[in-house]
């Protein structure tokens, strides 16, 4: 899709001929992922939609206690050292950003009177100032009124490299000042297209001046409220033992009228995911559990009891393999997989095509993920509707065998294929997961059909992710032929998300193998789109050019797509909650209720 | 005594050192780094991971951080974690209630099960209950507890919904209510890790006792008269347990230790749990806080051990 057809759209909704929705579906079916979708829609002064939860209670409190099991616990409560999304989670209860993501990716205001769009003055023509107007009359969990001092010393704490904040990546470039007591201005460094990052979501929770002012930088770990918070959200914060236990009780003067419905609020910690979805889906011991990585065969059997019920949203998380097209096994330099080396065998284009075709996706779905995650070829991606005219997978051994026949490389001794004595067999690695290993299994069958021998490897995950400089099996140094992992996308910026597809970013020896670019391939008409995307103010443009820096690695075959993850929750049949793939589940909790 | 007392005391201050270095250098060679969760994260951008390394003191050798590490436990630091970023002792005391009231309530059950079921069946060995106890036992100690948990769990909480199974260190009730949640809770992790230690136990006392019966003070014992009973506790059963109070008294750490599978199973808030979620993200402030406590705990019983077995049994002396 190029950019006059997503302008022939966005006027097809101005005028009404063509629904929010099915706007958001045909841009997802190219590669447009929700919440930029979203985004082009209100940078053309269509108004955002919503897709939160319909709170029915017609008062505040009386639903007695929540429960909620997050199987790994959260440990701390402060938001900008939260590097978990457990003890994001957590935090979220507490702290609110001035606006969050719902479950289709629009942008609804939390603590800010209104979304910022360009007919009410909220965003620049040039696209470098934000200004953000924030609700009146909220209060701190102490009584104290929340301005726009508390905003800009969020963004003062979180900038502060002493800090060590985890969030500093949203706030270190930018400026923020002050414009009366409930307005701010944001200003970035150049023209910023997706400017919805500082201030909203997982990174933009704010905090409170008066318990934080003392504590910014090096002395941030003493702050008490560093355990104890005092925020703005729907719960007052009653006791916390990190690693096991948060309690809350019901914020009376909470700035929403009528929220929220529980009087108490617990959050569990510790166990497993199959024995937390028990908990729920069997026992009914608790009302919600997160992020349930079990074999969705599991949940079924569990949901039969009918106490409890599964349900999944998109998320911008995405299965993938990576082919590496340098050598693994030659060392130049001090480093195996440098660019400078050539693969002997995945540099062919034909074997990589060949390998993409010995997937069988959907297998791996219907078998192994179920309702955790969608067949996809494309890297950037909404699941439900994918039907894209460009990017598209199959399986199909018989081609795959034509393709690598046509190319020459021919069964040799014990049916591996191979051409100039060079065979083609692989080590291909992921980290200890049980569906990832069956992955593993399912790939090393079709392509043993196809002549190709694949050494399956997996490490632990505390490995294989970690930063290690010392260590030869983290994912960043790509010391195998193949491997495969999920990565994130965890704010709806495929910006970002896409730098692991630019040449400036890749991983080597020189910055410690910390680049995105982990893949090593690089393209310069995939730099030149990206570069030109990262200043491209028009959205429908940018969107272009984006799909295009996706599409030059997934046609090169270097990229493999395997399924589009969801976001997997299990919780009692009578609690209507709201969960979103694209801010933390606990995003939108005084909207929560039990009927 | 006070001499032996000591030297004993001198010589476990080089073996704890000895054993602290190697906790650390184990701990500082092991893979993975306490930040893996930022890695796939586009959004942190990798100089806060180096900066948050740098931070705390991950880029330094490992011998200056063992200095480092070893004079702040002198002083009576113990550190903080890199995951909650509190203080270890803070996190440790939080979780050695419940540990203590757990795997304490679990041996004192064990011993209940243990002395009686093992001193009946060695005064009737090879008797039809000595044969059903041995069998039991067996099994008890054959079965692992993360496999007796997981039936319990499914018996008794999905089957028959009678108990839950996550434990709540603190329950919103108060009076005799808040006793019986807490029997419901508790029930299921002590009964779970109770019988597999006394199955053990009831071997141990078992084989004591039979050890006793057969020595000739306990013939002259029968011989002057004196009842079955008054022969049995008296005579063989104060002499049979110098070696199971050795074994109690070298179980006490463990107490303090928790149990690691048993408090994962049932998400009981202990000590072993804090150890494994601490050794999942890498978290090595407390990973090295408790195996060092342990450690200490393991020395300074061994002593009381020795001590006791010499106050016991008269024959030992300590000059």
């Amino acid at each position: 899709m190029n950019e006059q057809e997503i302008r022939g759209l966005v006027a097809d909704v101005k005028e009404g001929t063509l629904s929010r929705r099915s706007f958001i579906k045909r841009m997802a079916a190219v590669g447009i992922a929700a919440p930029l979708a979203s985004q082009i829609l209100a940078w053309n002064d269509v108004a955002m939609a919503n897709a939160t939860l319909d709170y029915k209670p017609t008062k505040a409190g009386g639903g007695g206690p929540l429960k909620m099991l997050l199987w790994q616990a959260p440990t701390l409560l402060n938001p900008h050292f939260a590097s978990g999304t457990k003890d994001q989670i957590a935090s979220r209860i507490f702290y609110e950003p001035l606006a969050g993501w719902d479950k289709e990716g629009n942008l609804i205001p939390q603590l800010a009177a209104e979304v910022p769009s360009k007919a009410n003055g909220g965003l620049s023509e040039d696209g470098t100032v934000v200004v953000w107007k924030l609700k009146q009359g909220v209060k701190w969990h102490d009584g104290k009124p929340l301005t726009a001092d508390d905003v800009v010393f969020t963004w003062e704490y979180a900038a502060d490299p002493a800090t060590a904040a985890y969030t500093t990546g949203a706030y270190k470039d930018i400026k923020v000042e002050k414009v009366d007591d409930f307005t701010v201005k944001v200003v970035f460094a150049e023209p910023t297209p997706f400017w919805a990052d500082p201030f909203v979501g997982v990174a933009g929770m704010i905090i409170p001046k008066h318990h934080f002012g003392e504590y910014k930088g090096a002395k941030s770990r003493e702050a008490p409220a560093n355990l104890k918070p005092v925020g703005t959200g729907p719960y007052k914060f009653a006791e916390f033992k990190p690693g096991d236990i948060l309690t809350g009780t019901r914020n009376e003067n909470y700035h929403v009228a009528n929220r929220p419905h529980f009087d108490t609020l617990e959050v569990k910690g510790g166990g497993d995911a199959v024995s937390a979805a028990r908990a729920v889906l069997q026992t009914g011991e608790y009302d919600y559990a997160w992020n349930l990585q079990v074999e969705d065969e599991v949940l079924k059997r569990m949901e039969t009891g009918g106490r409890g019920r599964i349900s999944a949203v998109p998320s911008g998380d995405i299965e993938f393999i990576i082919l590496n097209t340098t050598d693994p096994w030659t060392e130049v330099d001090g480093e195996r997989s440098s660019v400078k080396t050539k693969h002997p065998t995945l540099s062919d284009p034909a074997v990589r095509q060949a390998i993409n075709l010995l997937i069988d996706r959907d297998s791996i779905q219907k078998f192994i993920y179920g309702r955790g995650g969608t067949a996809t070829a494309s890297f950037v991606n909404e699941p439900k509707q994918f039907k894209s005219p460009k990017l598209k997978y199959e399986f199909n051994i018989d081609k795959a065998n034509k393709i690598l026949e046509e190319a020459g490389w021919k069964k040799g001794w014990g049916g591996v294929r191979e051409k100039d004595g060079k065979k083609l067999k692989y080590v291909f690695q992921t980290s200890i997961n049980a569906p990832r290993q069956k992955v593993q299994a399912i790939v090393k069958q079709a392509c043993q059909r196809a002549g190709i021998d694949l050494e399956l490897k997996s490490v632990t995950a505390s490995v294989f992710f970690s930063s290690d400089v010392a260590n030869p099996d983290t994912y960043t140094k790509l010391y195998v032929d193949m491997e495969m992992y999920t990565t994130t996308q965890p704010q709806p910026d495929p910006e970002r998300f896409l730098n692991q597809f630019v040449s400036w970013e890749i991983a080597n020896k020189e910055n410690k193998w910390l680049g995105r670019n982990v893949s090593r391939y690089s393209d310069p008409a995939a730099d030149e789109a990206y570069k030109a995307a990262q200043k491209e103010l028009d959205p429908a443009k940018r969107a272009a050019l984006l799909i295009k820096v996706n599409e030059i690695f997934c046609e090169a075959n270097v990229i493999l797509p395997i399924l589009s993850r969801t976001r997997v929750a299990a919780s009692t049949t009578n609690l209507s909650h709201d969960h979103s793939g694209w801010d933390v589940d606990s995003w939108n909790i005084a909207a929560w209720y039990r009927s | 005594m006070a001499t032996y007392l000591i030297r004993r005391l001198l010589i476990a201050i080089p073996s704890l050192l000895g054993i602290s270095v190697i906790l650390f250098t184990v701990l500082a060679m092991a893979p993975g780094d306490p930040f893996s969760e930022m890695a796939t994260n586009p959004n942190v951008p990798p100089e806060v991971r180096e900066a948050l390394r740098a931070s705390f003191g991950l880029n330094d050798p490992i011998m200056v951080r063992y200095l480092r590490w070893l004079s702040a436990m002198a002083q009576g630091d113990w550190g903080f974690s890199f995951a909650s970023r509190i203080n270890v002792d803070d996190l440790i005391l939080q979780r050695l209630p419940t540990t203590l009231f757990v795997v304490g309530s679990s041996q004192i059950l064990a011993l209940c099960v243990a002395l009686p079921v093992g001193i009946y069946a060695a005064t009737r060995p090879y008797s039809v209950f000595d044969q059903i106890a041995n069998t039991l036992a067996f099994v008890g100690f054959s079965l692992p507890t993360f496999f007796t948990g997981l039936l319990f769990i499914l018996i008794f909480s999905v089957s028959l919904d009678w108990f839950p199974f996550v434990y709540r260190s603190d329950i919103a009730a108060t009076g005799w209510r808040w006793y019986w949640e807490m029997f419901r809770q508790a029930i299921m992790p002590i009964t779970v890790l109770g019988l597999f230690q006394a199955a053990s136990y009831t071997r141990y006392v078992r084989s004591a006792v039979l050890d006793v019966i057969r020595l000739d003070y306990v013939t002259t014992a029968r011989a002057k008269g004196l009842s079955e009973r008054k022969v049995t506790l008296r005579h063989i059963t104060r002499n049979a347990l110098i070696p199971v109070v050795t074994l109690v008294a070298l179980q006490m750490p463990a107490v303090f230790g928790g149990a690691l599978v048993t408090e994962q199973i049932f998400r009981v808030p202990g000590i072993g749990s804090l150890l494994i979620d601490a050794i999942l993200a890498n978290d090595t402030p407390v990973i090295m806080a408790v195996t060092f406590v342990f450690s200490c705990l393991v020395v300074f019983f061994n002593l009381i051990a020795d001590i006791l077995y010499g106050w016991l049994d008269p024959r030992i002396s300590f000059s």
